[in-house]
C-alpha cells in the first residue's frame, strides 16, 4: 500500500509541478514560450563555463580513486569501527559519498549485492547514501557556474556535516536495527 | 582550493606508486577529464528547460510566493541579503527541488541562486557568507525521500524497504541541521570577505591624502 502511493508520487510530482508553473504562468498572462526560450539561452553558457572547474575536481577525484588510498584508509580504520558494527566494506562508502555520486551509488549497488538484501550492512549502506549529496561535485558546479576559485570555509563546512552525518548513520542505524 | 588540489594530485600518484598502481591513476587523468566534459555537456539541455521553467515561475509570480512563505527561516539564515531580493526566491526553489528528490531541476536552479547571490557578492573571486550558507545547505543533501537508494534496493529483492526511509530522513535532518549551523559558526570567526567594491576609489583617496 505504501509502496504504491510512494510509486504515484514520484511519478506525478514533475508532471504536476510543470502543469502548476505553466498553468499559473498563462493565468498570470506570461508570454510562455518566449520567456522560456529566452530562459533556457543561459543554460549553454552556464554548461560550459563550469567545464574548468569539473575539470580540476573530477580529475582529482579520480586520481585519488585509482590509486588505492581509499582501500588502505579503509583497512586502517576497520578495527576501529567494528566496534561500532560497521563492516569493512562500507568504510570506503563513508570516503566516496563525499567524492563521486556515480562510485556512491555503485559501491552501495555492490555492498547490497554482497551482503545480501536484509542484512545490516546493507540497511547502513543504504541510509549513509540515502542521507548524504556529493559535496565536492556541488562545491565545483556551483562556484565554477559564478566563477569563484576561494571557497573560503565552503569546503570545511560540508566536510564536517558529512563527517556528522555518518556518525548520525552509524548510531541511527545501530538505534533501530 | 590551492592546497587540496595540489594534495589530491600529488597524494594520488604518491600512493599510486606504492601500491603499483601508477598505471592505472595516469589513466584516471584521461578517463576524469572525459568524464567532467560528458557532465558538462549533460547538463546543457536539461539546464536550459528548467531555467527556461523558472523563468516562467518567476515572471508569474510563483517564486516569489515561495519565498515569501519560508521568509521567516531565510531572514536568519541569509541576514546579509536584503529581504526582497530575487536570490531569496531561488534559494527556496533549489531547496524544494532538492527535498523533493527532483535532481535534475535542483542543479539549474542552485545554480541560478548563486548567480543572484554573486550579483551581491561584494568580492567576485570568493565566496560570500550567504554563499556558504546555500552550498552547506545543498551539501547537506537533504532529502523527503530516497528514491534511488529504494530503488536499488527494490532491484536486490529487499523485503520491506520502506524501513529505510524514516532513519534516513532522521540521519539527513541532523547533517542538514548541523550544515547551518556550522556555516553560522564560521560566518562570525573566518576572516571577512575584502570589499572589492569601491577599491579603485579607496586607493585613488590614499593616494591623494599622502600627496597632501
Amino acid at each position: 500500500m505504501f509502496q504504491q502511493i510512494m510509486d504515484l508520487i514520484s511519478l506525478w510530482l514533475l508532471p504536476l509541478i510543470l502543469i502548476s508553473i505553466l498553468t499559473l504562468g498563462l493565468f498570470k498572462k506570461v508570454p510562455l514560450y518566449e520567456v522560456f526560450t529566452d530562459g533556457a539561452k543561459e543554460g549553454f553558457k552556464v554548461a560550459i563555463n563550469i567545464i574548468p572547474y569539473l575539470v580540476a575536481i573530477i580529475v582529482g577525484i579520480s586520481m585519488l580513486r585509482a590509486s588505492g588510498l581509499i582501500e588502505i584508509i579503509g583497512q586502517l580504520l576497520a578495527p576501529l569501527l567494528s566496534h561500532f558494527r560497521v563492516s569493512a566494506d562500507v568504510i570506503p562508502l563513508m570516503i566516496v559519498r563525499s567524492l563521486s555520486g556515480s562510485a556512491a551509488l555503485g559501491v552501495f549497488s555492490d555492498i547490497a549485492n554482497n551482503a545480501g538484501p536484509d542484512a545490516y550492512t546493507t540497511k547502513l549502506a543504504a541510509i549513509m547514501v540515502g542521507s548524504s549529496e556529493t559535496t565536492f561535485y556541488v562545491l565545483a558546479v556551483y562556484f565554477g557556474a559564478v566563477g569563484i576559485s576561494k571557497f573560503r570555509y565552503a569546503i570545511l563546512t560540508g566536510l564536517i556535516a558529512d563527517f556528522i552525518g555518518i556518525a548520525a548513520a552509524v548510531l541511527v542505524c545501530n538505534w533501530m536495527f | 582550493m590551492n592546497y587540496i588540489f595540489y594534495f589530491l594530485i600529488t597524494i594520488s600518484i604518491i600512493a599510486g606508486a606504492v601500491n603499483g598502481k601508477l598505471p592505472d591513476v595516469v589513466n584516471s587523468i584521461l578517463t576524469g577529464a572525459e568524464l567532467s566534459v560528458k557532465v558538462a555537456f549533460s547538463l546543457i539541455g536539461i539546464m536550459a528547460f528548467w531555467l527556461g521553467m523558472m523563468k516562467i515561475a518567476k515572471q508569474s509570480g510563483l517564486v516569489e510566493i515561495i519565498a515569501k512563505l519560508i521568509k521567516p527561516v531565510t531572514k536568519h539564515l541569509f541576514n546579509e541579503i536584503p529581504e526582497n531580493s530575487p536570490a531569496i526566491g531561488d534559494i527556496a526553489m533549489s531547496f524544494s527541488a532538492n527535498a523533493l528528490g527532483l535532481a535534475n531541476a535542483a542543479t539549474p536552479i542552485g545554480i541560478k541562486a548563486m548567480d543572484e547571490l554573486q550579483k551581491q557578492n561584494i568580492d567576485k573571486k570568493s565566496a560570500s557568507n550567504a554563499m556558504c550558507m546555500f552550498l552547506a545547505m545543498s551539501t547537506a543533501g537533504f532529502q523527503l525521500i530516497p528514491a534511488t537508494v529504494l530503488s536499488v534496493l527494490i532491484g536486490i529483492g529487499y523485503k520491506n524497504p520502506t524501513e529505510i526511509i524514516a532513519p534516513t530522513l532522521l540521519v539527513t535532518t541532523i547533517a542538514f541541521l548541523s550544515a547551518i549551523c556550522i556555516a553560522k559558526i564560521f560566518q562570525k570567526y573566518w576572516i571577512p570577505q575584502k570589499d572589492y567594491r569601491f577599491s579603485q576609489n579607496t586607493v585613488n583617496n590614499e593616494d591623494f591624502t599622502e600627496d597632501v
